[in-house]
């Protein structure tokens, strides 16, 4: 067989260099692309957990803030006593208390309109011992104010209760605190289970390169060596997956925030607004979902090369 | 443990030297082969290399000596998704080095086997000549001690092999112990200066070659 003249000055120069975009575990596989749809689905979830309990904690700082800022004073009437001058006495008292920004009592009105879900319309209280309130703004929320407070409606008006919503605030708080940490249990749940797919599909990913792993042993190449292409090759994927599930989660934060924003305006979006806030993540919430991609494509990385070497050591 | 495929050999290849391991199909020359690349450990008996017993030697040490041979598969083992310049440059990108301080090596070495015009092809579009020149060049590109061929005539024909054969006469002159296993007589008898070492019934004979 006649082998082909190679004229030196018409040869070709290489178009290729490994330390551009050669890689030796071939990128597009079918396993390759499975995994990217797993980070994805995975990392999506696990921003959606992530920017839930955000949401959650900031709305329950928000509620405790709002609950703790007031206090209410509650004066029962007793038999044959004038109940408007108790409230107004009290009223007086709660003004010039240290820590007080302003107290204001509810008209009958008010309380008619307070009182209108539960019992109706034309309802005349007059008939009814219905205690009067009294709400009080709070500048700060010193505990010793309140005592001060409490202590002089006690000598003064001791038909006066002052309520200052603590047993509500720290409900607020246990629960609130209870879905935060249902959340950080999902998404460890969700991160755990995105290393398994992870390690499965690294583990498949050698049996089906078993071939390029051992000429490069034989070709001299150092475990170290093997394991960082892996990882090069997995982090890539990783990248891939965990920015599609990353954005594809800030997106979805996005919307809700203007869906949201919409709603505000529609009946029932009060108590929405009251549950999640505005739905708005805010700088802070998406660079944490960009830590969430990052630290994906990071353990993407790690864990092939973690299960590489582990599998090489095995190895002659 | 199955039946030992050889047993009771005692052989050295020295520096600089060049022989052909030989004997039937089935015989165990793959096996001497490997247990020279340090890819199989004996079941027992020792076996050096470069001075140093491979049942001692830790992972970073297999991987420092096997930097130091050069092995030609019968079945090429070339990366069909890489490139054959990519394919030749392996072992050297294996070591850690940059690709701009070799290229022109690597472009060299491959115009000498006559693949210049092929250096962007990928091995599934080269012909069974060209492939094993490409495995050829990729056992050389490291310069190595000792170069370890097995069957490399397998898959392409007599005039072909006889060129390819010359190719490691000269790497031998150059200062590289050469083995190559093969089954083809008439090849052997080309080059007569060879030592050769015959494989049989699980055990090696060995005849001295006419001096080169």
């Amino acid at each position: 067989m006649n082998e082909p003249i190679v004229d030196p000055l018409l040869a070709a120069e290489p178009d290729s260099t490994f330390g551009n975009d050669s890689q030796l575990i071939p990128r597009d596989s079918v396993a390759g692309r499975a995994l990217v749809v797993v980070i994805a689905i995975m990392t999506f979830l696990a921003c959606l957990t992530a920017g839930a309990a955000l949401l959650v904690a900031d709305a329950s700082r928000v509620w405790r803030s709002d609950v703790l800022r007031d206090a209410t004073i509650q004066v029962k009437p007793g038999s044959g006593q004038d109940i408007d001058a108790l409230v107004a006495k009290a009223v007086s008292i709660a003004s010039k208390a240290k820590g007080v920004e302003s107290a204001h009592a509810y008209s009958k009105a008010e309380s008619e309109r307070l009182l209108e879900p539960w019992l109706g319309n034309g309802l005349d209280l007059s008939q009814l011992p219905i205690p009067q309130l009294i709400v009080v703004r709070l500048g700060g929320q010193r505990a010793e104010d309140l005592a001060a407070l409490r202590s002089a409606l006690a000598s003064a008006v001791p038909e006066a209760n002052l309520d200052d919503h603590r047993i509500w605030a720290e409900r607020i708080g246990t629960m609130a605190d209870a879905v935060v940490v249902v959340a950080a249990a999902l998404f460890a749940l969700m991160i755990l289970a995105m290393g398994t797919a992870i390690g499965f599909a690294t583990r498949g990913a050698m049996a089906g390169n078993r071939e390029i792993v051992e000429v490069l042993h034989l070709v001299g190449a150092s475990d170290k060596f093997i394991a960082g292409e892996f990882e090069t090759h997995f982090r890539r994927l990783g990248l891939r997956g965990s920015l599609i599930g990353g954005l594809a989660a800030m997106g979805f934060f996005a919307a809700a925030s203007l869906l949201s924003f919409w709603w505000a305006r529609s009946p029932g979006g009060d108590e929405i607004a009251a549950m999640f806030g505005s739905f708005a993540l805010g700088p802070y919430g998406y660079i944490a979902l960009t830590a969430v991609c990052a630290a994906v494509t990071l353990l993407t990385g790690l864990l092939s090369r973690e299960i590489v070497l582990r599998h090489l050591q095995t190895l002659l | 443990m199955g039946p030992e495929v050889v047993g009771d050999l005692n052989f050295s290849i020295a520096p600089q030297s060049f022989q052909f391991l030989t004997g039937p199909s089935g015989a165990g020359k793959t096996t001497l082969m490997r247990l020279m690349l340090l890819a199989l450990r004996p079941t027992r008996g020792t076996v050096h290399v470069f001075g140093r017993d491979s049942a001692s030697l830790s992972k970073d040490d297999l991987t420092a000596l096997r930097r130091r041979i050069g092995v030609v598969f019968q079945d090429f083992r070339l990366l069909d998704h890489l490139t054959t310049y990519e394919n030749v440059a392996l072992p050297l990108r294996a070591m850690g080095r940059e690709e701009t301080g070799y290229r022109a090596e690597v472009v060299e070495l491959l115009r000498w086997v006559g693949l210049g015009d092929r250096m962007n092809a990928p091995p599934p579009v080269l012909s069974g000549g060209e492939k094993q020149r490409a495995a050829i060049a990729r056992a050389l590109i490291v310069r190595p001690e000792l170069l370890l061929a097995d069957e490399p005539t397998g898959n392409v024909d007599p005039g072909l092999a006889r060129r390819l054969l010359r190719l490691f006469v000269e790497l031998h002159r150059l200062g590289t112990a050469v083995v190559i296993a093969t089954h083809d007589l008439q090849l052997m008898d080309q080059f007569g200066f060879a030592r050769r070492l015959v494989v049989g019934d699980g055990r090696l004979t060995i005849f001295d070659g006419s001096a080169l």
